[in-house]
């Protein structure tokens, strides 16, 4: 009966026959597709293969003008009269169009971005339409939202949005602000724009009036001209600590609201008395969840001493049963790193996590020739100010630590600048509640790890950003009270 | 028979629950409109001020994990003890330029505003936390959580109901708080320092300093140590300069424009959110 039996499975590659893309992508202003007035575009490559998949426009200042005046009017000449439950629905329309095209969505996201079909399929795409439809319902719902007060539209909101869940961070950002009366230019990454275009072709099919959503693709550059443009009354933004601290300077003593949700270096932390099978599965979610090119990965894992052998092996274990290759293959646990850029600043840390003294241990697998690859790593040995622990690394590598007492490890835990996410696993209640209330972070999962939904506010503490996305808090980002 | 003398009052800083002169031994000379009475205020310096965020931070875990019951009775406490010195705060606010009526008003208020922040702690929880219906078998639930430790600047031209309506909030909703008094009048803002330390406000919840504006602005929105910065004014220069600070190390940034303190708009629970974070807990449901 112990004879091991090696399952091989065959590949199950989704299709992408029924996908329509174009060639070229335009800026999308004023409810039309334009072309960029440089006349300038720029490659979107698939990550796992290095194939180029389309062009798409570079906006440049005078197109972010465009874009900013076009968004501007529409506020004044339409959003901002119209009634609150109308706007609603064409939020509601944005939502079931995205949920009938799930599948177009799934696999154009996968293609430019690297990630697993399974998880495009199964997070990705089915959020981001849960996000329009659960901020839809607010639109006419405000006074609800914020007793005491009255709610009004900020204006046009500038919003900058991440490579690392393309579409879902769109809705993130736009679901809210449509919903509270504001009007929005929105710039995707430079590397995942794809999807961001699909939807402005959602937003032409519903109706939406023009202006009211602008999609402006394009580089630092571009997102720089939106931060800094005169008549952008709000700045969202997702993204790095770095670019997150430029914004709040270049904004001071503009009058500009901002939220901002910045990095994060998550403490997972697993006590003895915890379901230790369910613990190893959620230390995997937690770190190689999307590659872990997210910024509430799970990145730091803290064991208490008496387990730690034993999760460290079934770690291991488990990490040799990742599939990692074609991000279309419904098999595949472990997708395409997003760029070269990337890749390139993980195995810079995976050298550094060495270099400082680490103990590396890696998956065996093989990892296909083309593309961009990193198989999934683990370090052990390591201290709380070795630069791995201390930085985040946004890719699947793991530093593990070991603890005795609960006030130590929160007190590592704690020991971060940034302050977005933790996780605690044990089966003892109490324990859950009292290690929740005191690590320092905007979403705690007990017992499981990188669980979103729209109606759950996700924000960070400290470096880890301004604000909530999400739920009621979500709104008081778009709002004035007065 | 001789004339008794006086016994003058010494101004000086609060940190830490106690009140000690400013390590800089620098003063400013306070004068009254009526040029009849000089006094000796402390020119509090850079490091007076991170002495004073190293007792916030020490006293900010415990005050944070205080019941609300508790905090919101201590609230109350600084409100009788208010009542109870209104003598002093008389002399002070007359002294600084308010006519009795005024000056009676602003201590009432005062007072009152206290009384309805201490109502507000045990409470704006309650108002502000939610259970989200979430889309997977999770609970799944949001509360306030304080932001930490707040510097700040209060409003110049109040100086004791508009420092009372910037501490109570910060501190109802569990933060711990370093205040530069107002510059121009900055007499009762210490006073009311030693009514804090007779109401059971435990040592570093509240620090007070005095001293120039000019000069402590950059260390207070600079200090890495800062959670949240609080600035009351107009100064454009200034708020570009906090906001631009903020930055260094993600501060919160709260602002209230010059406004009159008294009306009853400017105290609201929506007030002590400005100094709170937003947790929310996943937990499994299932066996």
């Amino acid at each position: 009966m112990s004879k091991t039996i090696k399952w091989e499975y065959s590949p199950a590659p989704e299709g992408t026959g029924h996908i329509e893309l174009k060639k070229q992508y335009e800026l999308f202003i004023d409810g039309k597709f334009v072309p960029p007035k440089s006349g300038k575009y720029f490659k979107t490559i698939n990550p796992s293969n290095e194939k180029t998949i389309s062009k798409v426009a570079e906006a440049d200042q005078s197109d972010v003008n465009h874009a900013v005046a076009s968004a501007k009017k529409a506020y004044d000449k339409t959003w901002s009269k119209m009634l609150p439950k109308e706007r609603g629905k064409y939020i509601f329309r944005i939502a079931r169009l995205l949920q009938e095209r799930a599948r177009e969505f799934s696999v154009i996201e996968t293609m430019d971005g690297g990630k697993p079909i399974r998880e495009s399929r199964d997070v990705d795409i089915p959020l981001a339409s849960a996000h329009f439809f659960y901020h839809a319902g607010w639109a006419d719902k405000l006074e609800y939202a914020f007793p005491g007060r009255q709610a009004k539209p900020v204006g046009v909101a500038g919003q900058i949005i991440p490579w690392n869940f393309p579409l879902l961070m769109a809705s993130w950002k736009l679901a809210p602000a449509l919903a509270t009366g504001n009007t929005v230019v929105l710039k995707p990454a430079e590397t995942t724009p794809l999807t961001a275009m699909k939807l402005a072709e959602i937003i032409q099919e519903a109706d939406l009036p023009p202006g009211v959503v602008n999609i402006v693709t394009g580089a630092g550059e571009t997102g720089k001209s939106l931060v800094n443009h005169p008549d952008v009354n709000k700045i969202a933004f997702t993204g790095s600590t770095e670019v997150g601290k430029y914004i709040m300077k270049a904004v001071a003593g503009s009058g500009k609201k901002y939220t901002l949700e910045l990095g994060g270096k998550a403490a997972n932390i697993i006590f003895e008395d915890a379901a230790i099978d369910q613990a190893v599965e959620g230390i995997i979610d937690a770190i190689f969840f999307n590659q872990g090119h997210v910024c509430c990965a799970g990145s730091r894992l803290y064991v208490q001493e008496g387990v730690a052998d034993e999760v460290i092996s079934k770690l291991r274990k488990r990490m040799e049963t990742l599939i990692v290759g074609d991000p279309l293959d419904k098999n595949t646990d472990i997708g395409a790193i997003n760029s070269k850029m990337q890749l390139k600043k993980i195995k810079s840390y995976v050298k550094l996590g060495s270099e400082e003294g680490g103990s590396i241990y890696q998956s065996s697998c093989p990892l296909p020739k083309k593309g961009f690859w990193h198989a999934p790593t683990i370090f052990t040995d390591v201290s709380q100010s070795n630069r791995i622990v201390q930085e985040e690394i946004f890719g699947p590598v793991l530093a593990i630590q070991t603890f005795r007492t609960v006030d130590e490890v929160i007190a590592k835990a704690n020991n971060s600048p940034y302050g977005l996410s933790g996780g605690v696993w044990t089966d003892k209640g109490s324990k859950i509640f009292k290690v929740t209330r005191d690590i320092r972070a905007g979403v705690i999962w007990a017992n499981t790890f990188n669980k979103f939904d729209p109606a759950s506010p996700f924000g960070g503490y400290k470096e880890s950003g301004v604000g909530s996305e999400g739920g009621i808090e979500g709104l008081s980002g778009y709002v004035n009270l007065v | 028979m001789s004339k008794r003398i006086d016994i003058q009052k010494t101004y000086k800083l609060f940190i830490d629950g106690k009140f000690p002169r400013t390590e800089s031994g620098r003063y400013i000379k306070w004068v009254d409109s009526k040029e009849s009475t000089i006094v000796n205020i402390c020119r509090g310096s850079r490091k007076d001020f991170r002495n004073a965020m190293v007792a916030a931070r020490k006293a900010s875990g415990s005050w944070e994990n205080r019941t609300a019951y508790n905090r919101a009775q201590i609230l109350y406490r600084i409100g009788e003890m208010l009542e109870g010195r209104r003598d002093q705060f008389m002399a002070e606010l007359t002294l600084q330029g308010l006519s009795k009526k005024q000056a009676e008003n602003e201590i009432d208020q005062s007072i009152d505003r206290l009384i309805y922040y201490a109502g507000w702690a045990d409470k704006y929880q309650q108002v502000f936390s939610r259970v989200n219906p979430v889309s997977l078998p999770y609970f799944n639930f949001t509360v306030p959580e304080p932001t930490g430790v707040v510097a700040a600047i209060a409003p110049e031209d109040t100086s004791l109901l508009g420092l009372v309506s910037i501490i109570a909030p910060v501190i109802a909703g569990g933060n711990t708080i370093v205040i530069l008094a107002s510059e121009s009048h900055p007499l009762c803002s210490i006073t009311f320092a030693e009514v804090l330390h007779t109401s059971d406000v435990p040592a570093g919840v509240v620090n007070i300093l005095t001293g120039y504006r000019s000069e402590l602005i950059e260390h207070f929105s600079s200090h890495m140590d800062v959670n949240a910065i609080l600035y009351c004014g107009d100064d454009t220069e200034h708020k570009t300069l906090v906001e631009t600070n903020a930055a260094l190390n993600v501060k919160r940034v709260i602002q209230f424009p010059k406004q009159n303190w008294s009306q009853n708009q400017h105290q609201s629970p929506y007030h002590i959110m400005k100094s709170q974070e937003t947790k929310t807990t996943w937990h499994p449901i299932g066996v």
